[in-house]
């Protein structure tokens, strides 16, 4: 291994940075993109503070109901004779306000968070799973026959199946129909969201298959998933990585919509969607219950989208040379 | 051709075969059923709802109920669970509500999406692109019926134009130009919200085709014979450009009853998606697999014209 590097070296050869690192430079070339990506860091942060702080340590406490507070605008101190001291909300202060049952908002938002970006990465652990193996199976074991039909034929063609459904629709359907739990709505967002991975990941197996280094590993005897999964798959990740971050987005917003419409993840977890499904019956009294969900909903699924976009631009060799 | 054609029309009604069999698995083996809907209702005796699910067929095997409902479809004897109406006759009635909301939905997508996106590819890194990108990006990310409700407010305080439902009650004997200005301003808000998204999204598709068909040696040597820029722009770029959006046909005909699920519901419009959604609360079985039914049709006609259509306009594609 030692000789190799040295021989590179001495040649010119080795590549000053490493692939990744090269994408990466030009990813934080893009400032938009960069800034979003520094402000979902901060949010994962606030997430998981927000998780200790309402639910192992209890600071803010979400659920505490104080019905003779109720509707108080935002940045209200806790000045109340009727609810006592020790219902009170922390720092004596509610900063966003409270809704309809006196519940601190900040609180609820706090809990949310991480609620609201569980189901967002859930789901897309589930696509992006079910996308590599259906579409890596399809692309590496491409023409070989399963009765008369081949492998790639029955997979790909199951993924127009499932294209051919009104995605929503589906989810709403499935997700009316079964138990509510927030379980049921990442799998069920998951399971109806896989096929453009699995299309991704099955073009870009089509090349690779052909490559050397496939030939050199199956020469090798390594068992065929190994080579499916552990040698081909990181070098297909980067379409993958771009509709995953893409998915988050929509899957937050999926979840809003079914919270919408009564479906989504039901009391007392909080959301972002149920928060502001809960608020909008009160948009004229107190509309703070409203738009602050509404415009963290906005603002974290456009770091998502404008992330996915300049990960997409960076790793897509064709629209750099266009500069 | 016709061989291809022949030969997509099976393969698509083979896909159809599989995709009505896997929603009707889907619904069936779900938990609920319509017998479930009403428990505490005390008149519901176990003997009617053993009666209920026997004029349902709901005590067959899967199989056998797949079959019944194939049949009842295909002979128009299919009833609703709700209400025991004819389903098809149902579906058309919220279909003929649902079409004007559709198409001038698409036609604002449309016709906004192209000027925006062309503009923003011509002048790539202006002002205007960057503001349209990330317009764009802020519309793709607002939960729809946020966007909405702002806009629902906005229009009532400023304009004082009513916008929920079909039509303003009460007002049948008015004028007909009053009645027809009372219809559009219903339709301008619903099928402006349902246009956004589409709007954003495909703007930028413009804004990237484009940007691909400028680069290109073509447009180079037109440019060079001396073309004006319009006739460039227009004549050889555009015309280029357009040919992925024919599949695009195909793919915003679904938006039809899924998409207007929600948009449906918040201006209590009586179309479709709000059908689908009445039906799920009702676990009207019918109702919702022939809305499945008929909207998988739907994409496989939609992009079985949009194959034939590439075929025709692209001449360098061969069957």
């Amino acid at each position: 291994m030692n000789t190799i590097t040295e021989k590179q070296d001495a040649e010119g050869l080795k590549p000053a940075v490493s692939l990744f690192r090269e994408r990466w430079d030009i990813f934080k070339r893009n400032r938009t993109a960069y800034s979003s990506f520094i402000f979902l860091i901060v949010l994962l942060a606030i997430a998981f503070a927000g998780k200790a702080l309402t639910r192992w340590f209890v600071v803010f406490d979400p659920q505490q109901v104080r019905l003779p507070e109720k509707f108080l605008p935002p940045l209200t101190s806790f000045t109340s004779k009727i609810t006592s001291a020790e219902d009170a909300p922390a720092f004596n202060i509610y900063l966003m306000g409270t809704d309809e049952l006196g519940r601190d908002v900040f609180a609820r938002m706090l809990e949310g968070t991480s609620v609201s970006l569980t189901v967002g990465f859930v789901a897309v652990g589930i696509s992006v799973a079910l996308g590599i193996i259906f579409g890596g199976i399809a692309g590496y074991y491409g023409k070989k026959k399963f009765g008369f039909l081949t492998v790639d034929t029955i997979i790909m063609r199951f993924v127009d199946i499932m294209l051919c459904f009104p995605t929503f629709f589906l989810i709403l359907t499935v997700v009316a129909l079964l138990p509510p739990s927030i379980y049921n709505i990442m799998i069920v967002i998951g399971l109806t969201s896989w096929m453009g991975t699995a299309r991704f990941v099955r073009a870009e197996f089509l090349t690779l298959r052909e490559l050397d280094f496939v030939a050199a590993a199956r020469s090798q005897a390594i068992p065929e998933w190994r080579i499916i999964f552990i040698h081909m798959t990181p070098n297909a990740i980067a379409p993958v990585l771009v509709s995953a971050t893409i998915g988050v987005a929509s899957a937050i917003l999926i979840e809003s919509s079914l919270s919408f419409l009564g479906f989504g993840v039901q009391p007392p977890d909080a959301t972002w969607g149920n928060i502001l499904a809960d608020g909008k019956q009160f948009i004229f009294d107190a509309p703070w219950i409203t738009f602050i969900p509404g415009f963290s909903i906005l603002f974290v699924v456009l770091a998502f989208n404008l992330c996915g976009e300049g990960l997409r631009e960076a790793f897509n060799p064709k629209l750099q040379e266009g500069k | 051709m016709t061989q291809f054609i022949i030969k997509s029309i099976g393969q698509r009604i083979v896909l159809l075969f599989f995709i009505s069999i896997i929603s009707h698995s889907i619904v069936h083996l779900a938990p609920g059923e319509p017998s479930l809907v009403d428990p505490s209702n005390p008149r519901m005796k176990a003997e009617d709802i053993q009666r209920i699910r026997a004029a349902f067929h709901l005590d067959e095997p899967l199989h056998v109920q797949y079959v019944y409902w194939m049949k009842d479809l295909f002979t128009d004897e299919l009833k609703s669970f709700k209400d025991n109406q004819p389903v098809l006759k149902k579906i058309w009635d919220r279909f003929l509500n649902s079409l004007p909301l559709f198409i001038v939905g698409t036609l604002i997508t449309w016709f906004l999406a192209f000027p925006v996106g062309i503009k923003a590819a011509i002048n790539r890194g202006s002002t205007f692109d960057k503001t349209g990108t990330f317009l764009a990006y802020a519309l793709i990310s607002i939960p729809g019926f946020f966007l909405s409700y702002i806009c629902i407010i906005f229009m009532v305080k400023t304009f004082n134009v009513p916008v929920i439902g079909m039509r303003t009650f009460g007002l049948e004997d008015a004028g007909l130009l009053f009645r027809s200005m009372d219809r559009v301003w219903h339709w301008t808000i619903p099928s402006l919200m349902s246009a956004v998204a589409g709007v954003a999204i495909l703007s930028r598709y413009v804004r990237s085709q484009m940007l691909e068909v400028i680069n290109q040696d073509y447009i180079r040597t037109a440019r060079a014979k001396g073309l004006s820029e319009d006739a460039v722009i227009y004549r050889h770029g555009l015309r280029n450009a357009l040919l992925p959006f024919i599949t695009m046909f195909g793919l915003i005909i679904p938006g039809l009853i899924g998409g207007s699920v929600i948009f449906e519901t918040i201006f209590a419009w009586p179309g479709m998606g709000r059908l689908g959604f009445e039906a799920i609360l009702a676990r009207d079985f019918p109702v919702i697999l022939t809305l499945n039914f008929i909207s998988a049709i739907l994409v496989l006609v939609g992009t079985l014209i949009s194959d034939i259509l590439y075929a025709v306009v692209d001449p360098r594609i061969k069957f």
